[in-house]
């Protein structure tokens, strides 16, 4: 394994993504980080020169809607889930 | 003291005037209770899938054209990372890497002079959800009607020096998206929002200074003062030899002060990458032109016209032409009494001190036009004489009354009944001797007092051209 993760970047790539791991769970996706960037660096090793930059893997554009109200009041299913409901608003733990 | 000049670059989101989100079939409308125009799409629910609005592109393009820009013809979304209540699928659908316009700017005009401010890049985004902070329960209320609103946001070249400069791009960027149809751009009600990126650095410095971010700046008077604030702010903290921190603050209306947020230090990393969820925009040349063919009369286009077809003076179709609201009524009321000269007065005049007085802007306007029209139809029958035109027109401006009803209502119409008129004339003649010797000694002038007790005497509902007339045969 050629790409070696440091333990900052685990810790920081852990406070991004809001995810808290104990030690084996570290070592582990410090294994699988390193890993991908491998994986990536054997991608790299292939000759794109003209090569266009791919956007989507489907070959497909301009797909649109009509700038039409297709929907109705929609409060009761998105609120369904709610773990809190006050006056038809999701109740969170407060925010600044 | 050194010598210092202020940096400034704008951030300005609008909201696009769809009836629909940007992703999803939602209702844009502005009100509602709360999450009741939220679907799986815009709360973000697993599954899900976004599909883009049309008329959202065709708005980019033409904002992107009225500014001078060059239009992306191959854009594409990509997802900005950030967990936040009101951002429900823990990232923001927006663009980076190929934004929808570049290269563009605008003109502005201040007391020093002209210059252009140049457009970076617009892109499209949605916005977020609405947290309203609950006291009761010390929680935050969250509320989607908002998410997925489509805005384009506009990143200005940091071309501008002043407060003042600053005003004049936005009032320019403003006149000209409300020219296109594009958005309301209601500072007040957040569909134009404008973040201030601001720096200084001693006159004759090459390299900028750090900046500073400001936001919640929800009027053009915040704006300045925040503005003028932070810059004395940012000077102060250099003369006593210390840094300026490169930080996002938040304006306090209120204490008319601003306050850090964030540093940047502990970084947004927003880990952008392209949108799988959609596929690329093609913007054909075809496209482009039926969207440029599409436009609207512009505000410079509009002016011509009004000198031309209406024959009304330069400086009144500037100021008429102002606003896109002023403009619209402007035309509406022409089109139904055909006195564009009279339309345009009490636009000028009365409009304009009515909105100066109760602070409002020619967007908050409600009234008619067909009630305007109606009024300048009365006076000009001489149905009521002009101060009690005046008189109504505050009604029809504050309440938008039917003016005939309302004349009606009041009696107010003036009275041309020659025989009342002479009636009452001979009673002020009889009543106030010492008038009528002044006047028949040569003092013309005290026939204006008794215009005025004969004004009063009719409640001011007597024409004053007949009441002079009558006065005068009656004084001999």
């Amino acid at each position: 394994m050629a790409n070696v993760i440091s333990d900052e970047t685990i810790e920081y790539v852990g406070i991004l993504a809001k995810l808290e791991l104990n030690k084996e769970e570290q070592e582990r996706a410090k294994k699988d980080m390193g890993e991908m960037l491998d994986y990536i660096d054997k991608l790299n090793e292939l000759d794109t020169t003209g090569v266009e930059p791919m956007s989507h893997v489907f070959p497909v554009n301009n797909v649109f809607r009509e700038d039409v109200v297709t929907n109705g009041d929609g409060h009761e299913a998105t609120l369904a889930n709610a773990p809190e409901v006050k006056e038809n608003a999701f109740l969170v733990p407060k925010t600044v | 003291m050194k010598q210092y000049e202020t940096v400034i670059g704008l951030e300005v989101h609008v909201e696009l005037a769809t009836k629909t989100k940007i992703f999803c079939g939602c209702s844009t409308e502005f009100g509602g209770a709360p999450n009741t125009h939220t679907c799986p799409v815009c709360t973000g629910m697993p599954g899900s899938l976004p599909v883009l609005n049309k008329q959202v592109v065709e708005y980019a393009i033409a904002v992107g054209l009225a500014t001078n820009c060059s239009i992306t013809q191959y854009c594409k979304f990509d997802r900005k990372n950030y967990f936040y209540p009101d951002n429900p699928q823990n990232y923001q659908i927006s663009q980076l890497y190929l934004p929808i316009c570049r290269n563009g700017g605008i003109e502005i005009e201040t007391a020093a002079g002209k210059k252009t401010v140049g457009i970076h890049e617009i892109h499209m985004e949605e916005d977020a959800g609405k947290l309203v902070h609950d006291d009761w329960t010390g929680s935050s209320m969250v509320d989607y009607n908002r998410s997925g609103v489509p805005l384009i946001e506009i990143v200005s070249e940091p071309d501008m020096r002043s407060a003042d400069e600053v005003i004049a791009y936005l009032e320019k960027l403003r006149m000209i998206i409300q020219y296109l149809g594009a958005s309301d751009c209601k500072l007040q009600e957040g569909s134009m929002r404008a973040d201030v990126n601001l720096s200084v650095r001693e006159v004759g410095a090459t390299e900028f200074g750090t900046r500073t971010e400001m936001k919640n700046l929800n009027s053009f008077k915040a704006i300045s003062h925040a503005i003028e604030g932070e810059r004395a702010r940012q000077i102060e903290l250099l003369e006593e030899g210390r840094q300026v921190i490169q930080e996002t603050r938040r304006w306090d209306d209120n204490k008319e002060s601003s306050y850090a947020m964030r540093s940047k230090e502990d970084a947004q990393d927003y880990r952008y990458f392209p949108e799988p969820d959609l596929v690329p925009i093609v913007i054909s040349d075809e496209w482009l032109k039926e969207v440029k063919d599409r436009q609207p009369e512009l505000r410079s286009e509009k002016l011509e016209r009004y000198k031309k077809e209406y024959d009304i003076p330069e400086y009144d179709a500037e100021i008429i032409t102002g606003t896109k609201k002023m403009a619209d009524i402007f035309e509406a009321t022409t089109a139904i009494c055909n006195k564009p000269k009279k339309v345009s007065n009490w636009l000028m005049v009365e409009t304009m001190r009515l909105l100066k007085e109760n602070e409002m802007e020619a967007e908050d306007i409600s009234f008619a036009p067909e009630n305007l029209a109606k009024l300048i139809e009365l006076a000009d029958a001489g149905e009521i004489n002009s101060s009690v035109a005046k008189e109504v027109f505050e009604e029809v401006f504050k309440n938008n009354v039917d003016p005939e009803k309302y004349v009606e209502e009041k009696g107010l119409k003036t009275v041309s009944d020659d025989g009342a008129l002479r009636e009452v004339i001979e009673k002020i003649v009889a009543d106030n001797p010492k008038s009528v010797e002044d006047y028949n000694s040569g003092k013309k002038k005290a026939i204006g007092f008794l215009v005025g007790q004969t004004m009063k005497a009719m409640q001011g509902k007597a024409d004053p051209g007949m009441v002079n007339k009558i006065l005068k045969e009656v004084l001999g």
